[in-house]
């Protein structure tokens, strides 16, 4: 097969108008006001040194904050702000997607524009600035006709930076719900599709370079006073815009939104329900590649339809319970208080679990005779244990080592795709996997047992928004997914996903997985 | 016009800098008469700079008053007033973004004119300050240090004022280039009747071009009159700037045989 009849190609091609349009909107609106709010501060701050040296240090602090992380803090201060302007002014407004990603990176642009305006206004030859008192102009004669001019390579220079660095941070804001091109990044990386990776990396940089040669095009105009230069550019800008409009118009706004957290089982899930919805004659589009937090909250608002999330995940995180249930108990009182507190529907489990487990490889455990986690708290001492990056903060690590008195002798944190090897060849001793993951299977690992019933039941269930909880269409379409996915099915789903082939695409996947079960 | 309302006048003016702790001027007055080519001579820091800059208010006085025609700046618009008396500066401090005929005519511009008068007014102007007309679509950059003084020049006098401050305006140019303009500006000077002060540490210049001759030092106007008047003054300063002049001509006259009649 060559290189370029990899499906995986054609695939992407047929995202790129909505992840493309998608990022332009948000990286150009936020280049927009984010010009708006520092150009004007620039130049009211220029003579006023403390004004200046606030405005440089807030947008320099900014700076530091790392684009992700900004994006991410912006999130939850719109949520409180909308319940704010709901309570208050009977105004609501999405806290998803679109608007925080456009304040923060509106943000992230402010350093720039601010710097180089004050930079090239204030290294105006003083000669020049005393000429224009000395022929008679008013400050504002003298601002328009001798110091913007002259300041001008300089400003644009700030704005090209602003333009650059705002599109490239705008892969980061899939997290938050805005489809960007950073979908192709988020997803690759998770399910080892590098076509996608490579796509996403070349789309947003040939956008930039677009963009950043647009505004040479009107910086070139406006020096040489050409007004056809200055019109293309505008001219091309506004096109980039308009374009991107065709195909967000087409698509339908009552479409069914499926939502998917940051993982390969996610991406195959949400691929499965849209197609499931699709089928059913439901128009449906899936937003991929939220953060944990943000996916609920965005359920809860009704930005997103539908998501397959984990019972203790919610249990532990969102409801902050400490009590463990039996994993029936504990599903039924999930549903109660997801209802009444948020108006959430649980439809139901699709039959399989991913939970967090202690990994060892087989042979091992048939050596030393380990077959529970509490036959580990005589060999712990001598042992190194791997988990991701948040698992030895999480409630049931801490659970873990009180019910079974266990201290191992090294914690290591890793990436999860490089954990399953680790263990396998040998380099750490257990690792706290995740129960449905394919790998387990792909290097004869065993799960230990959990007799102590440390770690809560982590049940795959399909959860529906407020708006959604009556709609009998959707509720019938979701049904045939209930209970059929078993864990080994899972397993090769998620084993298939993660290999890096042309049929390892999230879709291919989900379509063989409802082959799977709905032949059962 | 009243001939007897000075030009300008300086009414026991006061001026220092960075809070009081650098004083530029202390009770300096001096009048100007109408038509009348005053030239300041002092050294850097002498205060020569700030005198003229009260003029046209680019720099207001902490005390004293200061006269044009009889009213005092400070009743007067800033704005309108700069517009009304033409400035040079030592760097021409000509706009490098705009052409020659734009620079010339900015003060015109700022005034409302329209731009066919103002396209004429250029032309006049070039032809004034002798100048090519062709050239009026250049750039600064593109003109020797003289041509640029000549705009800078043409710009002064380009929306018809009766007062033109020059700001050592001859200072950085070769003496060739330097005496062809002096003269042309005097010869302007007369032709158009103006009223013109010109700073410059030049002595001998200042004798040359200016009807009168003010010296300053240390913020204080120590000296005034003509060469004549000068020469008989018997302050140490003022003779120090004199001598240098005297010497550089007796020496001339010494090597120097008189060229081909």
């Amino acid at each position: 097969m060559s290189l370029w009849s990899d499906p995986r190609w054609s695939d992407a091609l047929t995202r790129l108008p909505d992840y493309l349009g998608n990022h332009v909107r948000v990286s150009l609106t936020a280049l927009a006001l984010g010009l708006l709010i520092s150009f004007p501060l620039a130049l009211v701050a220029r003579r006023r040194p403390l004004l200046r040296d606030a405005a440089l240090g807030v947008a320099s602090v900014v700076q530091t904050i790392p684009g992700l992380a900004l994006l991410a803090l912006f999130y939850p201060l719109l949520l409180a702000l909308a319940a704010f302007s709901l309570r208050w002014f009977g105004v609501d407004f999405s806290a998803f997607g679109f608007l925080p990603a456009v304040l923060a990176l509106a943000l992230y642009s402010m350093l720039p524009v601010l710097r180089n305006t004050i930079t090239g206004l204030r290294g105006i030859d003083p000669a020049i600035m005393e000429a224009t008192e000395a022929v008679g102009m008013t400050a504002r004669q003298s601002l328009f006709m001798v110091e913007l001019p002259l300041a001008l390579p300089v400003i644009m220079a700030g704005i090209r930076t602003a333009a650059v660095w705002v599109i490239g941070t705008a892969t980061l804001s899939t997290p938050i719900g805005q489809t960007s091109l950073g979908n192709y990044i988020f997803a690759g990386l998770q399910t080892q599709n590098w076509v996608f990776v490579l796509f996403g990396c070349a789309a947003a940089a040939a956008l930039a370079l677009a963009v950043d040669q647009l505004l040479a095009l009107i910086e070139n105009g406006l020096k040489i006073r050409s007004r056809i230069r200055v019109a293309l550019g505008a001219f091309g800008i506004a096109a980039l815009i308009l374009a991107t409009l065709i195909p967000s118009m087409e698509r339908a706004r009552t479409s069914y939104i499926v939502g998917a957290k940051t993982f390969t089982e996610q991406y195959i899930l949400s691929s499965l329900i849209a197609q499931r919805l699709q089928a059913a004659g439901l128009p449906a589009s899936s937003r991929e590649g939220l953060g944990s937090n943000v996916i609920f909250e965005a359920l809860a608002s009704n930005d997103i339809d539908v998501y397959v999330d984990y019972s203790g995940t919610l249990w532990l995180n969102l409801l902050k319970r400490a009590d463990m249930l039996p994993r029936q108990g504990l599903l039924d009182a999930l549903k109660t208080t997801l209802s009444d507190r948020y108006k959430i529907t649980l439809l139901g489990e699709l039959g399989f679990e991913n939970a967090y487990a202690l990994v060892m490889p087989r042979k091992r455990t048939e050596q030393l005779g380990i077959r529970s986690i509490a036959d580990l708290a005589s060999r712990a001492g001598s042992f190194v244990i791997a988990g991701d990056y948040e698992f030895f903060s999480r409630p049931e690590w801490a659970t873990i080592k009180q019910n079974y008195g266990l201290a191992f002798r090294q914690q290591r944190q890793m990436q999860p795709d490089f954990m399953y090897a680790a263990v396998a060849s040998g380099d750490v001793d257990v690792i706290a996997g995740y129960t449905s993951d394919g790998l387990i299977a792909k290097y004869d690992l065993v799960v230990l047992d959990d007799p102590k019933r440390a770690i809560p039941p982590y049940d795959a269930v399909v959860l529906l928004s407020p708006k959604r909880s009556a709609d009998t269409a959707l509720r019938d379409a979701l049904k045939p997914l209930l209970g059929k996915i078993n864990i080994t099915t899972m397993r090769e789903a998620n084993l298939r996903a993660s290999t890096n082939d042309g049929n390892s695409s999230p879709d291919s996947v989900a379509r063989w997985l409802w082959d799977r079960i709905s032949k059962k | 016009m009243n001939d007897a309302v000075p030009a300008i006048a300086y009414d026991h003016v006061c001026k220092t800098f960075k809070h009081g702790r650098v004083t530029a001027l202390s009770d300096v007055s001096l009048t100007v008469a109408a038509g009348e080519f005053l030239a300041i001579v002092g050294g850097s820091g002498s205060g020569k700079t700030t005198l003229l800059r009260l003029t046209n208010r680019l720099l207001d006085p902490d005390s004293g008053t200061v006269r044009v025609h009889g009213d005092d700046v400070r009743k007067v618009e800033p704005i309108t007033l700069r517009r009304s008396i033409g400035y040079v500066f030592q760097s021409g401090g000509l706009f490098p973004h705009m052409s020659i005929a734009r620079n010339i005519g900015i003060t015109p511009h700022l005034l409302g004119s329209s731009s066919t008068e103002i396209s004429t007014r250029v032309a006049e102007l070039l032809d004034l300050v002798r100048l090519d007309r062709a050239g009026r679509d250049r750039l600064p950059h593109e003109l020797s240090g003289g041509q640029r003084q000549r705009v800078s020049v043409a710009r002064a006098l380009a929306a018809k004022p009766r007062i033109v401050l020059l700001d050592e305006p001859f200072g950085a140019l070769d003496p060739l280039t330097r005496d062809a303009l002096g003269e042309d500006y005097r010869a302007l000077h007369r032709e158009l009747g103006l009223t013109t002060i010109m700073i410059t540490h030049d002595m001998a210049e200042a004798l040359l071009l200016a009807d009168r001759v003010a010296v300053m030092h240390n913020g204080h106007l120590i000296a005034q009159g003509s060469a004549q008047e000068l020469s008989k003054n018997d302050n140490a300063y003022v003779r120090e700037l004199l001598d240098t002049p005297r010497r550089q001509a007796d020496r001339l006259q010494e090597l120097l045989p008189k060229g081909p009649q």
